[in-house]
């Protein structure tokens, strides 16, 4: 094998460095706008079957601006936010800020039959990692009209479960509030949620955690929206 | 020297069988029972592993007289890790879905051993050429075995294949119902052994010596 000196060792590193850096910067830049749009197309589908619109890939763009009229940002009192849009308002950065400062987006659709559904964001930790979802209010700021959830490693089978439609779809028609003034929320409940109870939905067996985190989630977000929500009743 | 020589030629089939990287020197089975619930996801994970063995051979062979022995294994994995980056960076930009679905996984092609592996026992030793040869080989070989595990995970576990529904509707109204362990990592180890010992018992020669 052949000798190097430290001085070579030296050299050969810094210039392999000094490549490769160059090479994955160079990368990096080129596809960002790639990246950015997928990342964009996806917010955009989940925005959207959260008011029960199904789009793919292609259309998420089209439909998203068909279907969503209007998107504004609060402040924790229930107040528009003015320069702020709603859209690039990322929910991990906010959510990492003191309650007060948070800005928290309201993305406005308009539906077929001309009626209203809110969609709130949605953040929290899940067993493994964190999970995300959208929800959506009926004009009442009560009744939820959709939700999707979502998550990036819950176990298969079990908490990953939350992403599906059997999952989601008895949220449709629950209630947040009890009387109409009481935030409580919507529990998610081991065992299964009584057939009547207004403001529960089953929760996963075997997938314990991950079912409480997504309850805590919906409770810690949502509620931060309940002035908006008390303000903004429509009849 | 032809371009496929059969010398390159044992390079590139010796791995799909004799000498495979998951089910002979049981390398890379982390990612083998993570990314196989679904074909789709196993099919771009063995892609994504041969297109970073391959070149991350070709690479280091390529270079090999000049990389001071001293910061060999530091070298290796500068130019494993930029492949790996890329390769992430690409599938972002172009399969998101799939990307998503690989998550952390393609990262850890990084400490994938079968990729280190090859870079110090064989292209720090031949030429480029049979080098990358040997890479496209092992890649093979890693996703042979994903794609397996794959088809019969997503078949039972999902009733699916790439996706489409093959298990016909009539059979789940006959109560039949998707095999839920197929879908736990725990199944893709069973069946890892399974191929195995089917494998084992085709080669003799594999079978160890009391």
């Amino acid at each position: 094998m052949k000798n190097f000196s430290n001085t070579y060792i030296f050299i050969f590193s810094i210039v392999m460095v000094v490549i490769v850096a160059l090479m994955l910067s160079l990368a990096a830049m080129q596809l960002k706008p790639f990246q950015d749009k997928n990342i964009e197309i996806e917010k955009k589908q989940n925005i959207l079957a959260s008011i029960r619109i199904k789009s793919t890939v292609k259309d998420a763009v089209d439909l998203y601006g068909k279907y969503i009229t209007d998107s504004y940002v609060l402040n924790n009192k229930g107040e528009r936010q003015e320069g702020v849009e709603a859209f690039t308002v990322e929910l991990k950065n906010e959510l990492g800020k003191p309650a007060l400062e948070r800005l928290l987006p309201v993305y406005v659709g308009t539906l077929d039959n001309q009626s209203k559904a809110y969609v709130m964001p949605l953040r929290g930790k899940g067993l493994w990692g964190p999970i995300w979802g959208y929800i959506s209010l009926q004009p009442d700021m009560n009744t939820v009209y959709g939700s999707v959830f979502d998550h990036q490693g819950e176990t298969p089978g079990l908490g990953a479960e939350i992403s599906t439609e059997w999952f989601q779809k008895p949220f449709i028609g629950k209630t947040i509030f009890k009387d109409s003034t009481e935030f409580v929320s919507i529990k998610v409940l081991k065992g299964g949620a009584k057939k009547d109870d207004p403001h529960a939905v089953d929760a996963i067996s075997g997938g314990t955690i991950t079912s409480k985190s997504l309850e805590a989630m919906l409770d810690s977000c949502l509620v931060q929206y309940k002035p908006y929500f008390i303000q903004n009743r429509h009849k | 020297m032809s371009i496929i020589s059969s010398k390159n030629f044992k390079l590139l089939a010796n791995p799909l069988n004799l000498e495979n990287p998951v089910t002979v020197q049981i390398l890379g089975i982390c990612s083998a029972l993570a990314v196989t619930t679904k074909l789709k996801p196993a099919i771009v994970m063995g892609l994504s592993v041969i297109v970073v063995t391959a070149f991350s051979n070709l690479a280091i062979s390529a270079m090999r007289q000049y990389i001071p022995p001293r910061i060999r294994i530091i070298v290796q994995l500068v130019v494993v890790a930029s492949m790996v980056i890329l390769v992430d960076q690409l599938l972002r930009a172009f399969v998101y879905d799939v990307s998503k679905q690989l998550s952390v996984y393609v990262g850890l092609i990084i400490t994938n051993c079968i990729i280190m592996g090859r870079l110090e026992a064989f292209a720090m030793g031949n030429k480029p050429w049979p080098s990358f040869m040997d890479g496209i080989g092992n890649g093979i070989g890693y996703s042979i075995i994903l794609i397996v595990v794959a088809f019969i995970r997503e078949l039972f576990g999902s009733g699916a294949i790439l996706g489409f529904q093959v298990v016909p509707q009539s059979f789940y109204d006959a109560g039949y119902i998707n095999n839920g362990m197929m879908i736990m990592p725990t199944m893709a180890l069973v069946l890892v052994g399974v191929i195995i010992w089917i494998q084992r018992s085709f080669n003799k020669e594999l079978i160890e010596k009391e």
